[in-house]
């Protein structure tokens, strides 16, 4: 039943994606990559993750696919009448393409195995494993602390020092956006 | 499929039904209550010709609705002037599913319907459609996805004025999203988790959160209106300036999905103020409605109703009380002053909790909950002073209060 549903999401974030990518017109690719999130969300649900599904919608669907919206209302595109055609932007879509399609087939290849013996040779700081039990352990876990307090915990715990450098990242983007904003302060 | 499984998605099935048909009535209702609350605060009688006292005009409004030409503007883009109204109508109604309205009722039975096979339940049945672990996480995410359908509406149409609307609500909700997200993060501080029922259960043994966190539900409230476009905030559709804003080009049911979302939007976050800061199903002072049987169900099923009409009453109230906002105090108040607000007020939930609960050592989450009521106090005496003050917010009377000096142009506009 958990498979079915997993393809039906996952047909859904590719159909959309791919549509995207294709329509010509800028108002509907926004619109179909906000449903290439919300299926993406879907396939959050389906791994237990609730929280970041909640997040996934709640930041990319609501927050940030939104301003593209805004944005692409204001600048009033309409329908382009250049398309990226010529030997240039052919040989540009090859390589990309080419890149892609290499990095796929790397990841063809993993086993669950190969991913295991990999996470096992990573550093310790990064092992996933440490913090979060395989199966049944993170279930219950989600219960007894919520699904919030599952998420936080190694987060403001073994990731704190991490989390706060990427909160100051943050904070200089926000104000570097400002300042380039805004000429006058 | 187990006959666990098939009962639990016949239970499912029949909440949903229960709960739609009840959301689409209600809605249809408070049109109703809208005209006759308005109609009463004007000296009037309102609506009382179809039915009796006018009860049967929301049908006669819908049959009007049903009947009237579907009109597209010449220009509009088709597909988006269509699915606009669906867009802003689904969120509205998906709310309504997460929200726990009674308190969970004992269903215990074994049946076998014909072909269909053996449904089996035992234990009690929680009274939500879907009582999902992410809580109100889930209303604020699809809370922001509605504002597609607005801002779509307004594009779509190909008119300055739809599209003038449009802009401003995506701008209005997403400005207000940040300030009611900010606003329930001392509630999650208090409860411990961001689900419904268990932010109920927490209410039913300590106090209601309207009380320790009091400024809380006052910027919740505000944002809540905001997000909802009804008055004092209805900027997208001011009609004194923008016709009727993102819903001017439509016509007949598209125009009335639009009213449907507005107020089942309204009824949600009436039943979120219910259940984040009221207490939910809660009857206060016993604790027979968490007895469990069917009539401790009934009874704080109808709680839990009379709580939201209230709100949704007050709703109505504001409306035909406070006049429009200005699109930059909308804005100014929006960011210079909630967010900040809530900002401020999480640092002092935060120390304030870990005070009392940490330092002090208060056990009892009634005592804990009455020392944060008389610090909420002192700071919404101090916030609303200051709100009251105009140093932020001013109405267009009271800019030129000083004659201007001699020699200086007449009509200068601070």
């Amino acid at each position: 039943m958990t498979e079915a549903v997993f393809y039906v999401f996952a047909a859904c974030a590719v159909a959309t994606a791919s549509m995207c990518v294709l329509s010509r017109s800028a108002m509907s690719a926004v619109l179909w990559l906000t449903a290439t999130m919300l299926s993406l969300a879907a396939l959050y649900v389906l791994l237990g993750a609730e929280f970041v599904a909640a997040i996934q919608v709640l930041v990319y669907a609501g927050a940030v696919m939104v301003l593209f919206l805004f944005v692409v209302m204001l600048l009033n595109l309409g329908h382009p009448t250049t398309d990226m055609r010529g030997p240039a932007a052919m040989a540009a879509t090859v390589v990309i393409a080419g890149l892609l399609a290499i990095q796929l087939f790397a990841l063809w290849s993993y086993s669950p195995d190969r991913l295991a013996a990999e996470i096992a040779q990573a550093p310790e700081f990064s092992d996933p494993a440490s913090l979060f039990a395989a199966g049944q352990a993170t279930r219950d876990d989600a219960v007894a602390r919520g699904v919030v307090g599952a998420v936080a915990a190694p987060l403001f715990e073994v990731y704190l020092v991490p989390f706060e450098i990427t909160s100051i990242l943050l904070l200089t983007a926000i104000v570097g956006a400002v300042v380039l904003a805004k000429r006058k302060i | 499929m187990t006959p666990e499984l098939k009962g639990y998605l016949l239970l499912s099935t029949i909440k949903m039904l229960v709960v739609f048909t009840i959301i689409m009535i209600g809605v249809a209702l408070l049109t109703l209550m809208e005209r006759k609350v308005s109609a009463w605060m004007q000296n009037r009688h309102g609506p009382n010709r179809v039915g009796w006292a006018g009860l049967l005009q929301p049908a006669a409004d819908g049959v009007k609705n049903i009947l009237k030409e579907e009109t597209l503007p010449a220009l509009a883009n088709r597909w988006l002037f269509t699915i606009a109204p669906a867009l802003s109508f689904i969120p509205a109604l998906l709310l309504s599913a997460v929200i726990p309205f009674a308190a969970p009722l004992p269903v215990d039975f074994d049946v076998t319907l014909g072909p269909l096979g053996r449904f089996v339940h035992h234990g009690p049945m929680p009274m939500v459609v879907a009582d999902l672990p992410v809580g109100f996480l889930f209303v604020l995410a699809v809370s922001s996805l509605g504002v597609y359908g607005i801002a779509l509406a307004g594009w779509s149409s190909n008119s300055k004025y739809a599209l003038l609307g449009g802009l401003r609500a995506s701008a209005q909700m997403v400005s207000y999203e940040v300030a009611m997200g900010l606003s329930l993060i001392p509630v999650l501080l208090l409860s411990g988790d961001v689900s419904f029922s268990a932010i109920v259960a927490k209410q039913q043994a300590g106090i209601w959160y309207v009380m320790p966190l009091f400024l809380s539900f006052f910027i919740f409230t505000v944002a809540g209106f905001a997000e909802t476009n009804r008055l004092p905030f209805d900027l997208p559709e001011a009609e004194s300036e923008l016709i009727t804003g993102y819903h001017t080009e439509y016509s007949a049911m598209k125009f009335s999905f639009f009213f449907i979302a507005e107020y089942a939007n309204v009824v949600t976050v009436c039943a979120m103020i219910t259940t984040l800061f009221f207490g939910g199903w809660d009857i206060p002072f016993t604790d027979w409605d968490r007895s469990g049987g069917v009539l401790p169900t009934l009874a704080t099923w109808l709680f839990f109703f009379l709580k939201v009409l209230f709100w949704v009453f007050f709703v109505m109230w504001i409306r035909w009380t406070l006049p429009r906002f200005r699109y930059d105090q909308l804005m100014s108040l929006g960011w210079k002053v909630m967010m900040p607000l809530a900002l401020a007020y999480i640092m002092v939930m935060c120390t304030a909790i870990y005070l009392i609960e940490g330092v002090l050592g208060v056990r009892s989450p009634v005592l804990g909950s009455l020392i944060l009521f008389a610090l909420n106090l002192g700071i919404a005496i101090l916030v609303f002073g200051v709100l009251d003050s105009g140093v932020f917010i001013r109405g267009s009377g009271a800019r030129q209060k000083t004659p201007p000096a001699r020699g200086a142009p007449a009509a200068v506009v601070g």
